[in-house]
This record gives structure tokens, sequence and C-alpha cells, in this order.
């Protein structure tokens, strides 16, 4: 079956820095993929480029077997359809409400009726758990935890097949973080979704990916969570086997 | 037809056909809408024929599926209901109705509303006013007992931001005020023959009045708006929550250096834009009534009193308090929204030159009762 995402020989420069240096990717349908690097890896920056706001120094992006790179905005709505992103901070609209916030990609793009807009923007937000009278506040009135859900519901407004996820736990606590583990992969299966996720996160990583891609030397090391944790690379080795590694690991396998 | 219904002996079948998702929703709807109900007392719905259901169409569907159940049918799947439908379930379970829209008011008790809340908002304004003065008064304070609290390089910055960087504007405006005003002077005061009063004329507005209002105002729409969109920025990104949480006090680091900065930069532009409009004075004279630059500045020594050039000047530095005040206090005011932001940037622009307009109407009334 061929690659819902697939990126091939993506270079990345800025100035005389080269964040990517031919960078391949492939991600399957229906898959949790983690993306890990360190600081300043390029892991935004491939977020982007797979989405489409950033042009690449070379490589091609193709999504659903569409280019995504040097497309025109016209050519790149039909694949923006297919995919909601969620932005680390949550890129909230600060002067609408959350179930404003959440229709409003529904009454940009479709001429449905006010009310339907609406119970459509109350179901996105009933799927991520929030209660319906969340849906009147403001976003300066949420947790961080809230903000995540509201803005993870933004993402799904327009049924997407894939959903980008930019640092999901980052900010949350470890509880909170879990539970959002757990509705990810609940709407993951639910919904049918291939999800990219960038994360630090190690309970996260070992909580849902299917495949990990880190991110070292500008390129891309892919595998499944055994591979990857058993790469002999040493910054995989210290990221996954430092203290940190050894505690999530310890756990994930616990739980059973 | 979104769906079509077949009979089979006293049963009905609903065979659904075609694509329900968000992108056929505002087609659907309508449609779904005005389908009459089949009558029959047993349904049977087939989803096998359907190309694409997510869950934009799933809500549609359950919602089909509510009201053919509420008109009394019993309704069954075949071969199975769609899983969509199933999720969107185990999501509204134990759901709470959603809570009712708020009553909207009848015309008079709306009235009231709006008035009583605009007392309670103009209360609150004055009073953060009057209270952001105090706390800037006691910063002052504070700043003035100690070189380090007076953060000089951020005082030098603010000079460099509104003073140096705007010279070019102001002098050009300045210069072409005092070209309209002499042209517009030539015209009338030819018809008395009295064209050598265009200079007294152009002196003494420029001085007094022209220079250090039109500075003041090109400062306002300057760096009175850039004063409330940096610090409104900063509060919507909890940087001055920072500070206070590194025990920096933020009128102390952001309020003051802004307040001295623009006191000094005020009248420095000033002098400039007097300089440009008694220079656009001579130009003028010279071009319209041929008087010679060195007879021009003869006439302007003779025109003016000791007290023209200082009459204006004094008033730059009020003038900068009360824009850097507005701004600064605009800014902080800023408190949960970008929304937030424009408009108290806009209020920091209009209200500082309203308050530059009114004390330098209240200083012209002054003057004239010292007799300056
Ligand atoms: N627009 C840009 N201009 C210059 N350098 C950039 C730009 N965007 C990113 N970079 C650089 O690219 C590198 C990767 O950035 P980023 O993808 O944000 O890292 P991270 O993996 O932490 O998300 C960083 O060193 C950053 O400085
Ligand atoms: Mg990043």
């Amino acid at each position: 079956m061929a690659p819902v995402i697939e990126v091939q020989g993506l270079v990345n420069r800025f100035g005389r820095q080269v964040v990517h240096d031919g960078l391949d990717l492939a991600i399957r349908s229906g898959e949790v993929f983690c993306i890990v690097g360190g600081s300043g890896s390029g892991k935004s920056v491939l977020l982007r480029t797979m989405l489409g706001l950033q042009r690449p120094s070379a490589g091609s992006v193709r999504i659903e077997g569409r280019e995504v790179v040097r497309q025109s905005a016209q050519a790149l709505i039909a694949v923006k359809r297919r995919y909601g992103v969620m932005f680390q901070r949550g890129a909230l609209f600060s002067s609408l409400t959350v179930a404003q916030n959440v229709e409003l990609p529904i009454r940009e793009h479709f001429a449905v009726t006010r009310e339907l807009a609406r119970e459509l923007a109350l179901l996105r937000i009933r799927m991520v758990g929030l209660g319906v009278e969340a849906a009147s506040k403001y976003p300066a009135e949420l947790s961080g935890g809230m903000t995540k859900r509201v803005a993870l519901a933004r993402a799904l407004a327009l049924d997407p097949v894939i959903l980008f996820l930019d640092e999901p736990t980052s900010g949350l606590d470890p509880i909170s973080a879990a539970a959002f583990d757990e509705l990810v992969l609940e709407l993951q299966r639910g919904l049918g979704l291939t999800v990219v996720m960038i994360t630090h996160d190690l309970d996260t990583i070992f909580r849902v990916s299917n495949r990990v891609g880190v991110i070292v030397d500008g390129r891309m090391i892919t595998g499944t969570l055994e591979e990857i944790v058993d790469s002999a690379h040493p910054w995989i080795r210290q990221y996954f086997h430092g203290e940190r590694g050894r505690a999530s690991r310890g756990e994930a396998t616990s739980d059973g | 037809m979104p769906f079509e219904l077949r009979d089979e002996g006293g049963r009905q079948r609903i065979v659904l056909r075609g694509r329900w998702t968000v992108v056929e929703a505002p087609a659907l709807e309508p449609r779904l809408r005005a389908a009459p109900l089949p009558a029959a007392r047993e349904l049977m719905l087939e989803a096998s024929g359907l190309e694409a259901l997510d869950i934009t169409g799933a809500w549609l569907l359950r919602d089909l599926e509510r009201r053919l159940r509420e008109s009394g049918a019993i309704v069954a799947w075949a071969p199975g209901r769609p899983a969509p439908l199933d999720f969107i379930d185990r999501t509204m379970t134990g759901s709470r109705p959603p809570p009712p829209d708020e009553e909207p008011l009848s015309l008079i008790t709306g009235t009231l509303h709006g008035v009583g809340r605009a007392t309670v908002l103009a209360r609150e304004g004055a009073l953060d006013a009057l209270g952001f003065v105090g706390i800037v008064t006691a910063g002052f304070g504070r700043a003035l007992t100690s070189l380090k609290r007076l953060r000089l390089p951020s005082v030098v910055r603010h000079v460099y931001e509104t003073g140096l960087t705007a010279v070019p504007i102001v002098a050009l405006i300045a210069f072409l005020i005092a070209v309209i005003v002499a042209y517009i002077g030539a015209q009338q005061l030819r018809k008395f023959g009295g064209e050598i009063f265009v200079v007294d004329l152009v002196t003494v507005s420029v001085l007094r009045e022209l220079g250090v209002l039109l500075t003041a105002i090109i400062v306002a729409g300057r760096s009175g708006s850039a004063f409330a969109a940096e610090i409104g920025a900063m509060k919507l990104n909890e940087e001055v929550d920072a500070l206070r949480a590194m025990g920096m006090d933020p009128v102390e680091v952001l309020v003051v250096p802004r307040i001295l900065g623009l006191v000094l930069a005020l009248p420095a532009l000033t002098v400039v834009a007097d300089a440009m409009g008694l220079a656009g004075g001579a130009l003028l004279s010279w071009y319209l009534i041929d008087i010679p630059f060195n007879q021009y500045v003869e006439r302007v020594q003779g025109s003016i009193s000791e007290f023209t050039f200082w009459v204006g000047i004094i008033k730059a530095p009020v003038f900068a308090v009360l824009i850097a005040t507005v701004g600064t206090l605009r800014g902080m005011q800023v408190r949960t929204s970008s929304r937030e932001l424009g408009r108290l940037t806009t209020v920091a622009v209009v209200q500082s030159i309203f308050l530059v307009i009114l004390a330098d109407a209240l200083f012209a009334v002054l003057f004239m009762e010292l007799d300056i």
C-alpha cells in the first residue's frame, strides 16, 4: 500500500546552516508515527514543510500521492482538507469562544446552517472529552490541558484523515499527558486516523507510537519502537537509554 | 437523492447511497430535512451502498435515524450499523444538554443594561488611570533615587526610537505646514498691503503653537501606539508576569524609561520642527514677497518677544508625559486577547492626541491670563 505521506530527498538550508540533508520518510495509513530529535534538529521545520507552509531548499513531499512542494495555494487547498494540525501552543483565536474556534473552519469552508455548524462543533468538543459548558469559554479561561483539547477539537473539525500534532503533551502534568495520549489513541482508532506526532515525551512515545523516526545529522532513522530502542546510533542510545528513557521503558513494560 | 425507498412486502427498506461527508453536508442537510419520512412501522436501513461516511456524515445519518424512531418506526440496520454512528453514541453518552442561549434582552432592559455597563466601565477606567498615575509617580520617585533603577540604557534606546528616528518626518511636516501658513497668509494679507506681516504670522504661529503641537501629534501616532502595542504584546506573552516573578517592577522597567525617554525626545524634536518651520517661512517669504534672507532674519527677531520660543517649548515635556502615560497605561490594560491589543492601541493614539490638544487649549488660556 502506498504511504500516506512520503518525503524524499528533503533539504532545508538557512544560510550556511543545513538543517535537513536528504531526509527521507514514509508514513503508512492508520499508524501513529512519532518524530523525535534534539532541540534544533529540525522537527518543526519538517512539520511546516510537510504542511506546505514552508518551501524546502530541495526535495519532495507527497500527501496521499499529491505533491505539496512548490504548489499554488489553490492546489494546496485539496491537500489541506485532508489533514488537521494541532500547533504546539494551541494557536486558538483568543477573541473567539471555544465553540466559535471549532466552528470557524466548518463555516469558512462549507455553507452549512448555523445550527448544524454549532452541533458539529459541540460534537467535536465532546469527542475530545470536554463538557458542553466549556463551549462558551474564551481561550484565556482555559487550563493548559483544556487548551490542548480544544486545539485538537479544532484540528478535527473538518474530519481529516491525517492528524499532525506538534508536542501535544509538552507543558502538561504526567497525568494529563497520559490522559491526552489515551484520547489521541481512542480518536485514532475510532476515526481511523493517521497520526504524525512530534514529541519529546518518552512516556508518550512508549504509549502511543507504532513507529518512530529520529532526526539525526539532518536525516531520518525510521523503525518500529523496538528497532529504534535497539539502534546503535550514539544519540539514539543516549536518548532511550539515559535515566529518563529507562524509567519510561520500565513503566511501559510493567503496564503490560 | 442520498437515499432511496424500497417496499418489501409490509417492510420498507431505505438504501443509503453516495458520499456522506463534510463536503456534502451543506447539500445533504436541507434535503434530509425536506425529505418525507416513510410511514411504515418497520424500517430497514442499508448502509452498504455508502461510498464514504465521516463523522459529519454520520452525525446527519444518526439524526435521520433518530427522527425515524421518533416517528414511531422500528429501525433496524442491515447488514450492520456503521461504526462512526456507534462512535458518536459513545461520545454523547452521559452528556448533559447544552446550556440554553442567553435570553435576548428587550429594548428597555437592553438599553438600561448598556447604560449601566458603560457607567461601571467608565468608573473602572477612571480609577484605573488614576491608580496608574499614582503607581508611575511612585515609580519615578524610586527611579530618581538610584542610577541603577533609572535604567539609562533603556532611556537612551527610547530617546533614539521616539526622537532620532522621527526627525525626518517631523522636519518634513513642519516645513510643509510653514509653507502652507505662509502661502495663505500672503494671499490674505496682500489685500491690505501688509505682506510683510507674513513673517510675523509664520514665526509666531510656528514657535508658539504649530511646532510643538504638530510634533506632539506625530509622536502620539508613532510612539504612543508603539508603547501600547509593545507593552500589550508583552502582557499577552506573559513577559510582564515573568518580570514580576523575577522581582522586577514592570513600571520601573517598562513605563518609566519610556516616559523619561519621550520627555527628553519631544523638546528636541520641537526645536527641529521650529527650525524647519522658520526655514519654510524664509523660503516662501523670498519666493512670494521677495524678502531676502537677512531681512527675514531681522524681521523674525523684531516679531518675537523673549518668551515666544519658550512658550512653545515649555509645553513639549507636558505633552510627552501625556502621550507616554496614556500609551503605557493602555498597553498595561491588555489582558487576554489580541483583539484587546488592537483596540487599546487605537484608544492610546486617539486619547493622547485628544489630551495633547486639550492641554494646549489650557496653556493658551493660561498664557493669555499671564499676558505673555
Ligand atoms: N526561518 C528560519 N530562518 C533561519 N533559521 C531557521 C528558521 N527556521 C528554523 N531555523 C533553524 O533551523 C533549526 C531547526 O529548527 P526547528 O525545526 O525549529 O528545531 P526543533 O527540532 O527544535 O523544532 C534551528 O537551528 C533553527 O535555528
Ligand atoms: Mg520545535
